[in-house]
């Protein structure tokens, strides 16, 4: 199991996985201040929300890069020859891939607020909300990888299939970043993380399974 | 399946796309013995290997194997780290030797070129390598010769026989004649 998360780690490094989402996060965060003008109290009021949205559309980026090639290239038949159950490799690739961009983005997220003029205490309450959140979307990156996995020019469908289910938590990320914790936001994120973390072993473990024919 | 025996298909069908491939199928392996899978194109031979390795269920009948390694027309190997280490990974996991499966393809001077860079045949070898560098009792072989030289079958013949020597068993399946001698034919029409 170890070897298996080593593995994705050393593969998200050398494969681009990590650092993209990364600079792609980075990107917006410089460009949402082009957009909108240089409003300070505008910006501190719109920007935790709009890193929310730079955060989830990160998490999609390696959504083509997660499973596919390791079934392409028959791994994962591999894994299944030595017993290795499907659910235990999609554990591995979620411990794995929630550790090369969850600390990542939580690091980027400083100089991001920075640029969108957030204040000391709103940047606390995003990073407190990407703590809790990115384990759920990095679940839900690895259940639509595995969906999709074997199926041809899937990028519009990736995005079809995993945003509408990212939209709670965008909103209770979001709503932590404006409101605090006092609305109940931190802990309804925190149940959608959960709940999402705890099906994706054996949804994506299933879907498979399902694609080994 | 009783002790002995490595591999025991009883009574196997085969469907695929709703189509009946094979049935009734059985065959037994015990340490030392090999089976060499012969037939036409599209008739179910890389399915039978693929029930056989566990990756398809079987439409009917019973599969009971030891541990296996499988090498079909997949090289499962990272592409971007050097044979030696993409080998040393499976190694790892099977509790194998990396470095003997490399001296028996005769890849040794390779272990630092990186997976990409193999040619076809270079692949092909480090595939095998992999089976043997696995040590486990059972190898399932889907066209093992395909794109070897001629040293490269040599070799494949040397390590399929040292491994039932040493109370393996392989099961294989091709097209060209493999050098299994001994060995049981198992006819797909």
């Amino acid at each position: 199991m170890i070897a298996l998360i080593l593995r994705e780690l050393r593969l998200a490094a050398t494969g681009g996985n990590a650092v993209l989402p990364l600079v792609f996060f980075l990107l917006v965060a410089t460009l949402f201040p082009f957009a909108v003008g240089p409003d300070g109290p505008l910006l501190a009021r719109t920007g935790g929300g709009a890193l929310w949205m730079a955060a989830l559309l990160a998490a999609l980026l390696p959504v083509d890069r997660l499973v596919e090639p390791d079934r392409a290239a028959g791994m994962l038949d591999q894994f299944a020859v030595r017993g290795i159950s499907d659910e235990a490799v999609a554990m591995a690739k979620l411990a794995g891939h929630w550790l090369s961009f969850g600390p990542p983005l939580m690091l980027a997220a400083v100089p991001a607020a920075a640029l969108m003029k957030l204040p000391q205490e709103v940047l606390l309450r995003l990073e407190l909300g990407l703590l809790v959140g990115t384990p759920g979307l990095a679940a839900l990156t690895l259940i639509v990888s595995a969906l999709i996995a074997g199926l041809r020019s899937t990028g519009a469908l990736a995005g079809l299939l995993m945003l509408p289910l990212a939209v709670p938590i965008l909103i209770f990320g979001a709503g932590l970043v404006e409101r605090g914790g006092d609305a109940g936001a931190l802990k309804l994120l925190g149940a959608v993380s959960l709940l999402l973390v705890a099906a994706a072993p054996f949804a994506a473990g299933a879907a498979l399974r399902a694609g080994r024919d | 399946m009783t002790a002995e025996a490595l591999l025991a298909l009883e009574d196997v069908a085969c469907l695929r796309g709703g189509r009946l491939l094979f049935e009734g199928l059985n065959l037994r392996l015990a340490p030392g013995e090999a089976a060499l899978v012969t037939g036409p194109n599209g008739v179910g031979k890389s399915s039978l290997m693929r029930i056989a390795a566990g990756l398809l269920p079987a439409a009917a009948g019973r599969v009971a194997r030891a541990a296996a390694a499988l090498a079909d027309e997949k090289l499962a190997l990272d592409e971007r780290l050097t044979l030696g280490r993409a080998l040393h990974f499976w190694s790892g996991l099977d509790g194998g030797a990396a470095g003997a499966g490399l001296a028996e393809m005769g890849l040794a001077h390779l272990a630092d070129v990186p997976v990409r860079m193999l040619s076809t045949g270079q692949r092909k070898r480090a595939m095998l390598a992999r089976v043997v560098a696995s040590g486990t009792p059972l190898w399932l072989l889907d066209e093992p010769a395909n794109g070897l030289d001629a040293e490269g079958q040599e070799r494949l013949t040397h390590v399929m026989a040292r491994h039932r020597a040493d109370g393996g068993a392989v099961l294989a399946a091709s097209h060209q004649p493999l050098a299994l001698p001994g060995a049981k034919t198992v006819a797909l029409a």
